[in-house]
């Protein structure tokens, strides 16, 4: 009896986990299309519900009632799973995000490793949609996606080995309560821009959407998919995206804490301001899709190999020698 | 208690049934994630034990990085063809005698380390290792690494730093006639370097050298 009332109370944390971000998937692609809209001076999606709100809503229902396509020359249990994979990595990664001193659902040590593993397992998702696909665009803009994806997480890697320098633990947790005083992005403001490309890179944003560039690669690695199962990659893609802005919101800025520790803001709840701060990096990642021109594929791997990683490689020298020399090493 | 204990089984059922996959599938690629999967239970299993940050650096490393390689390679060079030639015809079975001495060596390797661990546990004692249960695991790597194994550490760093020069050295060559951009030719470019003005006389035309 014992075993399964824990059993249901862990269920429902994650239920109470899921759902809000599901939702939250949904209304900040509506976000997104509306954001790249009103920058080129057009309404974007306005019709369904107010505002337009429930316009992912409708196409949701629409991808549901959509048929399913299985091309008849790919190989087909590598084709159904590559959408499963992709969407249940990019919602295990919440497990571990805190949004308040106690309001995480699993809060263990090795935490930023977690949501770093897991997001380098990503790619599997994208390099089996376009390998069972069996056909050219697909396999195309999958290899692309994992070349850029793989050579971005270096350095993502060596951004958030900056972070830990200061923090001295790989607990997420441990590094919001770290910035008490100090937000990360004022010491590592550099590695903040930088983390920030990277993770447009890492999430397949504009400007650097190659895998899914629709005038090389009709679709990439989603061109043989269709009906809920390409809405699958669609949801994981956009949750992924706010796991990134997530994670930014954590390393940098701190968390679920509140930007003035005094008395009407910090009796506000710490996921309201980790919210807060997830849709504003948002909001600039839907800024960037709408005024940036996408790169060219050499350009994206000379930016990644020889200009970011040798930058923050160079950060994690200078970040870890000001701490050794003013002796302010977090040992514990 | 009885819940790791089925964790355990669970897990190790899933690798050690994918690490045959690896060997029996037929396709090639199907191999590689059969492979995938190993290593993903197998760091499963060292989360288990206790081991976070190996496991971790196992599924970052391995799966994360070594395994996509793997993936490119297989889904490029055509491997499947060929492994199933060496399956199916006879007259190029020379790969088996190769295969059957390296698994009698491991397999007298294994028996060799799993008997030493049962009858002779002081050799392999780690006496130097005193694991704390105060500090994470990730700490204690971190004191042991950086202080009793300095040396090796940093020797296999610099072991990885060779062959990665090695391989750009290998891979690395300068055509001929082929144009290149320069960014910094590109970006210092002005409007005079580039535009003149002409007056272009009838019926003769310019000639413009490019």
């Amino acid at each position: 009896m014992d075993y399964l009332s824990t059993i249901f109370q862990e269920v429902y944390k994650i239920l109470f986990l899921l759902i809000p971000v599901l939702v939250s998937v949904a209304m900040i692609v509506w976000l997104d299309r509306r954001v790249w809209a009103f920058v080129q001076k057009r309404q974007g999606p306005n019709v369904v519900g107010p505002f337009g709100l429930l316009q992912s809503l409708a196409d949701a229902l629409k991808y549901i009632f959509k048929e399913i396509i299985i091309p008849a020359s790919s190989n087909k249990v590598i084709f159904i799973l590559a959408p499963i994979i992709t969407m249940t990595l990019a919602l295990i990664s919440w497990a571990v995000i805190p949004f308040g001193v106690d309001q995480v659902l699993a809060n263990i040590n090795v935490g930023i490793l977690y949501i770093f593993a897991v997001s380098s397992l990503g790619v599997y998702g994208i390099i089996m949609g376009g390998w069972a696909s069996n056909s050219k665009y697909p396999f195309l803009g999958a290899i692309r996606s994992a070349a850029q994806m793989v050579s971005y997480e270096v350095s993502i890697g060596i951004i958030i080995i900056n972070v830990l320098l200061c923090v001295g633990s790989l607990n997420l947790n441990d590094i919001v309560i770290a910035q008490k005083n100090m937000w990360f992005i004022i010491p590592l403001f550099p590695m903040f821009v930088i983390f920030f490309i990277s993770a447009l890179a890492e999430t397949n944003r504009p400007p650097f959407d190659l895998p899914e560039a629709e005038a090389e690669l009709v679709a990439g690695y989603q061109t043989e998919y269709s009906g809920m199962m390409y809405a699958m990659f669609w949801l994981g893609e956009y949750a992924n995206i706010l796991l990134m802005c997530a994670l930014g919101s954590i390393l940098f800025l701190g968390g679920w804490l509140s930007p003035i520790d005094l008395y009407p803001f910090n009796i506000l709840p710490g996921a309201l301001w980790l919210v807060l701060k997830i849709l504003l990096l948002f909001f600039l990642f839907a800024l960037v899709k709408a005024i940036v021109p996408r790169y060219r594929y050499d350009q994206l791997m000379r930016l990644g190999w020889k200009i970011f990683l040798p930058f923050s490689l160079i950060y994690v020298v200078l970040t870890a020698s000001y701490l050794f020399y003013f002796n302010l090493l977090p040992i514990n | 208690m009885i819940a790791h204990a089925i964790f355990f089984y669970i897990f190790s059922i899933i690798a050690v049934i994918s690490a045959i996959m690896v060997t029996v599938s037929k396709n090639t690629v199907h191999s590689v994630f059969f492979l995938i999967l190993d290593f993903i239970s197998i760091s499963c299993l060292f989360i288990m034990i206790g081991a976070e940050f190996l496991g971790m650096i196992m599924l970052i490393v391995y799966v994360g990085a070594v395994a996509v390689l793997f993936l490119f390679v297989v889904m490029m060079l055509n491997v499947a063809q060929q492994k199933n030639r060496w399956f199916i015809s006879e007259d190029n079975s020379g790969h088996i005698p190769f295969g059957l001495i390296i698994s009698t060596v491991i397999f007298f390797e294994l028996i060799i380390v799993i008997g030493g661990w049962k009858y002779k546990p002081d050799l392999l004692n780690p006496s130097n290792l005193n694991v704390l249960n105060k500090i994470s695991n990730t700490h204690s790597l971190g004191q042991v690494l950086y202080t009793e194994y300095i040396h090796i550490f940093q020797i296999s760093g610099m072991i990885l730093l060779i062959s990665m020069i090695g391989a750009i050295v290998l891979t690395f060559r300068q055509r001929e006639g082929v144009k290149k951009q320069s960014y910094l030719k590109q970006i210092s470019r002005e409007r005079s370097d580039g535009v003149t003005t002409v007056n272009v006389e009838i019926k003769k035309g310019v000639k413009i050298d490019d």
